[in-house]
C-alpha cells in the first residue's frame, strides 16, 4: 500500500497517465466535488461526486424499467382512410426482419434497447456492493470495462430524433399518434443524460481497486490522520 | 494532480501546492508516460512498466502510442468509405402509394423534404447522412496523416478538439437508418401506402459502424508528439 503523494517512475506506481495525451500525473485522492484536469490537454481526469454511485444505481434501475415499457407497449400508431396500424418496438424490428434485413433488425434492437439495458445491468452489478461499502462481486472489473466499451453503441437518444424525423416524413401521408412506449423512450433519454453527468470513470476504477478487486497492493489509501 | 519531473524525487513525496495550479505548471516541461519508459492505460489511466501488455487494474490491452496503431484506423476507415458508396447509389427505401412504387435514395429523400418546405428536418437529415459522414472521413484522414508529426501546442489542441468532435458526432449519423426502420414498420397500410427498406439502409448502417470503429481505434496520444514509425529499440 502506498501513502499519499508517493510515486515510482520505474514501475509507474502512484502515477496516472492522461488517456488523451499521455502526460504523467501524480495520483491523488480528490475530495468530493473537486475536478482534476490534465496539465497538458486540459481534459477531465477525475471528478468524484457525493452519492454518485447510489444515483447511478437508481438511474440504472429506472433505465431497466423504462426499456421494458419501451419494448412492449405500443410505440406509434398510424391511421389513414379508416386503416389503422399500431406498432411496438418489436414491430419495428420485425418489419425489417425480411430475409437479408434480419441481421439489421437484430442490430437495431440491440443498439436501441438491448445495449442500454445491458449497460444498466452491468452498472448495477459493479456499483451495488461499492455503494454499500462491500467488496465488489466477482468479475466486477470485467463488467465495468464492458459497460464502458458498449457506451458509444447504445443509441436510444438517436432513435428518438429518428422518430421525430419519421413523424415529419409521414405527416402528409397519414395521422400519427404517440403510444406510451414513445414517452418511455423520451424519459429514457433524460435518464441516460443524467447518468452521464454523475459518471466519473476514474472514480469507479479507484473505488473498485480500493474495495479489493484485482489488487496488486499498489492502490492508494487515504492518509489516516491522527486524532 | 501535478506533473512529475524526471530528475525529481523518485519515491519521496514532492512539494505540492494545489493553489499553484495552473500558473506553476502551464509552462513547466511535461513528462509523458512514453518518455519515462512507462505505458499508460487508455481505459483507466493506470501506469505500468513498458513490458506489461495488459493493465492489471482494468484488464484493457496496453498499447504504446506509436504510428503502428494507425493501420487499424485506415483499415476501418477504408471499409467505411467503401460501404458509403452503395449507401448513396442504391435506394434507401421503396414507397408504394396506390399501386405506384418509387425508390428514394438518401439525397432523393432530402430533396423531397425540401420540396415540401420542411427545411429544418431536411437540413437535419442532410447533415446526418451527408455532411457528417463525409466530414468524418475527411477529419479522420487528416488526423491519421498528421498524427505523430511535429506540431505546436495550439495545433495539438485543435487536433484533439477535432478528434473529440468526430468521436462524439459519429453515432448521430444513424438517424437516417432509424428513420427508415420506423417508416417501414409504421407505414404498412396495404394498398394505400407501404414502405420497404432498401439495401442502402444496410450499407449506410455498416458505413457508420465502421467509421465509428475507425475513430475509436485512433489513439489521441499520437496527436501530442512526433513519433518515429518504430521504437528505437527495434
Amino acid at each position: 500500500m502506498l501513502k499519499q503523494d508517493t510515486y515510482d517512475l520505474t514501475t509507474g506506481a502512484g502515477l496516472i497517465a492522461c488517456p488523451r495525451c499521455d502526460a504523467l500525473h501524480i495520483e491523488e485522492e480528490l475530495s468530493l466535488g473537486e475536478t482534476a484536469r490534465c496539465v497538458r490537454c486540459g481534459g477531465v481526469l477525475a471528478r468524484p461526486q457525493s452519492g454518485a454511485f447510489t444515483q447511478i444505481i437508481a438511474l440504472a434501475i429506472t433505465t431497466m424499467v423504462l426499456v421494458f415499457a419501451a419494448v412492449f407497449f405500443p410505440f406509434l400508431e398510424i391511421s389513414r382512410m379508416g386503416l389503422g396500424h399500431g406498432t411496438s418496438l418489436f414491430g419495428v424490428a420485425i418489419a425489417l426482419a425480411d430475409g437479408a434485413m434480419a441481421p439489421m433488425a437484430v442490430a437495431l434492437l440491440a443498439f436501441v434497447v438491448g445495449l442500454p439495458a445491458v449497460r444498466a445491468l452491468l452498472l448495477v452489478y459493479t456499483l451495488w456492493p461499492l455503494a454499500r461499502r462491500r467488496p465488489p462481486y466477482a468479475h466486477a472489473v470485467r463488467a465495468f470495462r464492458l459497460s464502458e466499451q458498449l457506451k458509444p453503441w447504445s443509441m436510444a437518444e438517436i432513435f428518438i430524433i429518428g422518430t421525430a424525423v419519421a413523424m415529419v416524413k409521414v405527416a402528409g401521408l397519414a395521422t400519427i399518434s404517440f403510444g406510451p412506449a414513445f414517452w418511455a423512450f423520451v424519459a429514457l433519454v433524460f435518464v441516460s443524460l443524467a447518468n452521464r453527468s454523475f459518471m466519473c470513470v476514474t472514480t469507479v476504477w479507484d473505488a473498485l481497486e480500493d474495495a479489493g478487486a484485482s489488487t496488486d497492493g499498489r492502490e492508494k489509501v487515504e492518509e489516516t490522520k491522527p486524532a | 494532480m501535478t506533473s512529475p519531473s524526471l530528475d525529481g524525487p523518485v519515491t519521496d513525496a514532492p512539494e505540492h501546492d494545489p493553489n499553484a495550479f495552473p500558473a506553476d505548471h502551464a509552462s513547466a516541461p511535461i513528462l509523458t508516460a512514453h518518455r519515462a519508459g512507462l505505458l499508460g492505460c487508455r481505459s483507466c489511466g493506470r501506469v505500468w512498466p513498458d513490458d506489461h501488455t495488459v493493465c492489471e487494474r482494468c484488464g484493457a490491452r496496453l498499447v504504446p502510442p506509436d504510428r503502428r496503431g494507425l493501420a487499424a484506423v485506415w483499415a476501418w476507415l477504408i471499409t467505411g468509405m467503401i460501404f458509403y458508396v452503395p449507401a448513396n447509389l442504391m435506394p434507401m427505401m421503396t414507397t408504394q402509394t396506390l399501386g405506384r412504387s418509387t425508390d428514394s435514395t438518401i439525397i432523393g429523400g432530402v430533396l423531397v423534404l425540401l420540396k415540401h418546405g420542411d427545411w429544418f428536418i431536411g437540413g437535419v437529415v442532410f447533415a446526418a447522412s451527408v455532411l457528417v459522414p463525409v466530414g468524418k472521413f475527411i477529419a479522420i484522414i487528416w488526423l491519421a496523416r498528421v498524427a505523430g508529426k511535429p506540431a505546436t501546442v495550439e495545433d495539438a489542441h485543435t487536433r484533439l478538439h477535432i478528434y473529440e468532435v468526430v468521436e462524439f458526432i459519429g453515432r448521430w449519423s444513424m438517424i437516417d437508418v432509424f428513420v427508415v426502420a420506423i417508416l417501414a414498420a409504421l407505414v404498412q397500410l396495404g394498398f394505400v401506402a407501404a414502405i420497404k427498406p432498401g439495401p442502402a439502409a444496410v450499407s449506410f448502417a455498416l458505413s457508420v459502424a465502421f467509421t465509428m470503429l475507425s475513430a475509436q481505434s485512433f489513439d489521441p496520444r499520437l496527436i501530442w508528439r512526433g513519433l518515429p514509425l518504430h521504437t528505437r529499440k527495434d
